[in-house]
């Protein structure tokens, strides 16, 4: 009743190609800005803040990443750890060997480190794809794991083998409240949620896709494999290495090779697929899932009087993760996005059945 | 009246083999400009393998083949597609995960020149580009009369209507020579009816040259000017429809020959 | 020469541990197609059975000779083992029967962390203790060759000569019985299998239980040697590089690969490592398969991956 495109004619090309071409989704956005942005800083606890909101964001970033290359590229990817690694570290040396270096430039300099490295490792996919393809990311992650373990330099000769970040400050104001670090992580998700958007909808996306779905037939059409192949490990790990430097300066503060490990990388698969392949907004809401639900176990058996010890949780989890996955590849390969489109498609016909 | 050019194609003396199976043996014929060229031939001849050939898809043995006076032993798909050469496949080779529209508009890759951080940006000439290809594939899908499919996922729609989508893909590259592999296979008659007819137009209104294989004699015998009949790998007839209809190895090849 | 013959021989002991998690890896890909990421949480789950249940019978039942225990302890594995892979093939397998393999790689993946947590809440998360009699005392041989002999582990031996029967064993199953030819059938071609009768959901389960079983000869193995913890599924991943080596659908290839991974791996630790800070023990497999998939896909003795239009 509510939820309707009637009326609602498009009369050019440009309004039709819109991201959001329904006017109640532009309403409901044009709310959900104003609470992200002003309600929430405003509201919000800073446990919220640090425990919730801030990795939520910027996990979301890093899935985001992620599924430019697994979910419309179709390369699969099990050393995301290592990119979000390489853009932490190369952020972490940039900001400690240059004075005054902005915040900013240290944060997208490791983000483009973290491409070179992303087209690098891209360049076994052009003989090897699937399953082999996931074992060479592996080496990737391995690889970083024990660079960034064994080579001093990396951390500039750290002696504990763990590295920290001085205070942040962006454009002269400081980063010390929760609040703030959240509205810049909110920030740089929006700005490259919506370049990775633009993308994926464009004629890079198309390629991508095509290269996904019948790589012979792409070539047919002109398309060609080394450029779609790499630019999408190019920009998936631009923006893998920026989430990957924002975790460590603004989530953790302070962090060793051990915060990027395997496990990073496959909770980042699951994001992934639970939110939903190939849909830019599922990667937002795999990414709340994993964050939302180790809290749910935490709390939820507390208030039902149940109490779970943190070790009985953790296995849970996993048991839970193992299960959803399966459930997601079984039912609704298209996540988390795919049942929410559907229930946007049932509200237009709400409140009728069909 | 369609004025048929020089020779565009020049097809010589290719062989192709899959370690003991010879595909193809010492195929010669050649293509003119604005012409319909058949292929035809019982199934297993080798017909889709030529066309493979010509787009890089398999590499021959033996053999060159001419485009516009360049010779080639090997064609690289890409090269292919830039020289102005377009394709639909036997078996459909859509984009399952796209829609109509993306499908198509992946045709006018070649032409979109905007580099990643423009279209990243969606800013002034990316997102003109973007327009400007939009209103070319528009007029391919008018012409296809597919418009009330335009944002259906290509995998949602029926047999038909997604070999349109092939044709329309080919169509946005603006090529020069069209290779149809059975583009009517599986069809009913109106169906067949219209795919003629897009053929025919395509070939009217721009000029395309056509390479078309095909199964059903009636429409080859109606739309083509010349015939290449092929049949266990080799060429076995080649000429006009009604010189090819009578010749007897073809008539054996279709029909068997008796005991 | 004489510590590098040591250190051969560490390696080769070593690969052979991998080897025998990739055997099962081969087997279950051979029979169902399915990349098992599953693997090392399998050999995992079927060691902590094996170490709890040893530990948990003599307490239950008062039996405490050592043979009897294991046997039992064992026979309990085995059988969570099968039940395993029935749910598997039930709840996981059956429903994604036409899928490509990325997703059936990454439903493994997600049966993989469902055991890691099954398993440790079922048996606990510490490291326990799987003792089958293997002697652990070192031995000296040569010791007229080389002053003071070389330095090998009786352990690793037994292990070598247990996962050389266990081979053997897999051989005869395949070739000799119905249901190992019936395996064989389906490997080659699942239409043409069901088409003479032979019951899919059947032979899947059958191929899961003896890659489970599979694990846990490796399980037992391994625990016995390392103790059971964690860690072993980690070490498991290993196994992947080992495959890609010796080719997906070999088994001499899988004992190869594990050979050849385990060799390089203690070579260039003990040659190399010094020089850069050590640690090349982590990635080197990982590595030495990406150069291999660069340069030959199929591995040693894989099958050619042929791609048609």
């Amino acid at each position: 009743m509510f939820y309707r495109e009637n009326g609602q004619f498009k009369t050019s090309y440009r309004s039709d190609q819109q991201i959001f071409p329904v006017a109640q989704d532009r309403i409901a956005l044009g709310l959900l800005a104003l609470v992200a942005f002003v309600a929430v800083p405003m509201l919000a606890s800073d446990y919220l803040f640090r425990a919730v909101l801030v990795p939520f964001l910027i996990l979301s970033l890093a899935a985001i990443g992620l599924n430019v290359l697994v979910g419309y590229c179709g390369q699969i990817s099990l050393g995301t750890g290592a990119f979000m690694a390489v853009g932490a570290y190369a952020a972490y040396n940039l900001n400690a060997r240059i004075e005054g270096m902005p915040l900013l430039l240290s944060l997208i300099g490791g983000g483009l480190f973290a491409m070179a490295f992303g087209v690098l490792f891209g360049i076994p996919s052009l003989r090897i794809r699937g399953l082999y393809l996931a074992v060479a990311t592996l080496a990737a992650q391995f690889f970083v794991d024990w660079f960034t373990n064994r080579v001093p330099w990396v951390t500039n000769r750290s002696s504990s083998g763990s590295v920290s970040v001085a205070a942040l400050d962006l454009f002269g104001i400081p980063m010390d409240t929760p609040a703030r670090r959240y509205l810049l992580c909110l920030a740089l998700l929006v700005l490259l949620g919506l370049m990775a958007k633009n993308l994926v909808r464009g004629a890079i996306g198309r390629e991508w896709m095509a290269m996904r779905d019948m790589d012979v037939a792409a070539a047919v059409i002109g398309i060609r494999p080394v450029y779609a192949k790499l630019s999408a490990f190019a920009v998936s790990s631009f923006i893998v290495g920026v989430a990957g430097a924002l975790w460590g300066f603004v989530h953790l503060g302070a962090w060793e090779p051990a915060a990027f490990g395997i496990d990073k990388s496959f909770q980042l698969l699951f994001m992934v697929i639970i939110g939903g392949l190939g849909s830019i907004v599922g990667a937002v809401f795999g990414a709340a899932f994993i964050v939302l639900l180790p809290l749910l176990l935490n709390y939820v058996p507390h208030w039902l009087g149940l109490p779970l010890s943190t070790g009985t949780a953790a296995f849970l989890e996993h048991m839970i993760f193992g299960a959803l996955i399966v459930f997601f590849l079984i039912v609704e390969p298209h996540g988390l996005a795919a049942l929410w489109s559907t229930a946007r498609q049932k509200l237009r016909l709400w409140p009728f059945p069909h | 009246m369609r004025r048929i050019g020089e020779v565009i194609l020049d097809i010589r003396n290719i062989s192709l083999r899959f370690g003991g199976v010879k595909a193809l043996s010492d195929i010669s014929f050649d293509v003119r400009e604005h012409e319909v060229r058949a292929i035809i031939g019982p199934n297993g001849a080798g017909k889709s393998s030529m066309l493979n050939c010509i787009n890089g898809v398999y590499q021959p043995q033996e053999g060159s083949i001419t485009f516009r006076g360049r010779t080639f032993r090997h064609m690289n798909s890409r090269q292919v597609a830039e020289m102005g050469v377009a394709r639909t496949f036997q078996n459909l080779a859509l984009f399952k995960g796209m829609s109509v529209l993306d499908n198509i508009m992946t045709g006018r890759n070649l032409k979109m020149k905007s580099g990643l951080l423009a279209q990243a940006l969606h800013w002034g000439p990316a997102a003109r580009e973007e327009m400007a290809q939009r209103e070319f594939v528009e007029r391919i899908i008018d012409f296809l009369e597919i418009q009330p499919y335009r944002k259906t996922p290509v995998g949602r729609l029926p047999y038909g209507l997604q070999k349109r989508v092939d044709l329309g893909r080919a169509l946005a590259m603006e090529p020069q020579v069209l290779l149809l592999d059975e583009p009517m296979a599986g069809m009913n008659v109106e169906e067949k009816q219209d795919m003629s007819r897009f053929i025919l137009d395509v070939n009217d209104e721009f000029g395309t040259t056509i390479v078309l294989i095909e199964h059903d004699m009636g429409v080859v015998m109606d739309i083509s000017d010349r015939v290449v009949v092929l049949d266990y790998g080799r060429k076995i007839g080649d000429g006009t429809p009604d010189a090819v209809r009578g010749n007897e190895e073809v008539v054996r090849a279709y029909l068997g020959t008796e005991h | 020469m004489g510590f590098f013959l040591e250190t051969l021989f560490g390696g080769l002991m070593a690969g052979m541990l991998y080897a025998l998690i990739a055997i099962g890896f081969v087997l279950i890909f051979k029979a169902s197609g399915v990349f098992n990421f599953a693997q090392g949480a399998m050999v995992l789950f079927a060691a902590l059975t094996m170490a709890r249940f040893a530990e948990w019978i003599p307490q239950w039942t008062g039996l405490h000779g050592m043979l009897v225990v294991n046997l039992l302890a064992a026979a309990v594995a085995a059988l969570a083992m099968v039940v395993v892979a029935w749910l598997v093939e039930r709840l996981v397998l059956r429903h994604l029967v036409n899928q490509e393999g990325i997703t059936l790689l990454m439903a493994t993946l997600g049966i993989s962390y469902f055991l890691d947590g099954a398993g440790q809440l079922l048996f606990g998360s510490s490291t326990y203790k799987i003792d089958i009699g293997m002697p652990k005392d070192p031995m000296f041989v040569l010791e007229n060759v080389f002053q003071g002999g070389l330095l090998l582990s009786r352990e690793d031996l037994y292990a070598a000569a247990m996962a050389a029967l266990l081979v053997l064993l897999l051989t005869l199953f395949f070739q000799k019985t119905r249901t190992g030819r019936a395996l064989r059938a389906v490997a080659d071609d699942h239409q043409a299998a069901q088409s003479i009768g032979i019951p899919l959901s059947r032979i899947w389960v059958i191929v899961w239980s003896v890659g489970g079983l599979v694990a846990l000869v490796a399980g037992m193995i391994w625990g016995s040697k390392l103790g059971v913890q964690y860690s072993i599924s980690l070490v498991a991943l290993k196994a992947f590089p080992v495959v890609i080596l010796g080719g997906l659908t070999s088994v001499p290839g899988a004992i190869l690969g594990g050979l050849i991974i385990g060799v390089g791996e203690k070579l260039s630790e003990i040659y190399i490592g010094p020089m850069v800070g050590g640690g090349i023990e982590n990635w080197f497999a990982y590595v030495l398969a990406l150069a291999f998939l660069l340069v030959r896909p199929q591995g040693l003795f894989g099958d050619k991956i042929i791609d048609r239009v």
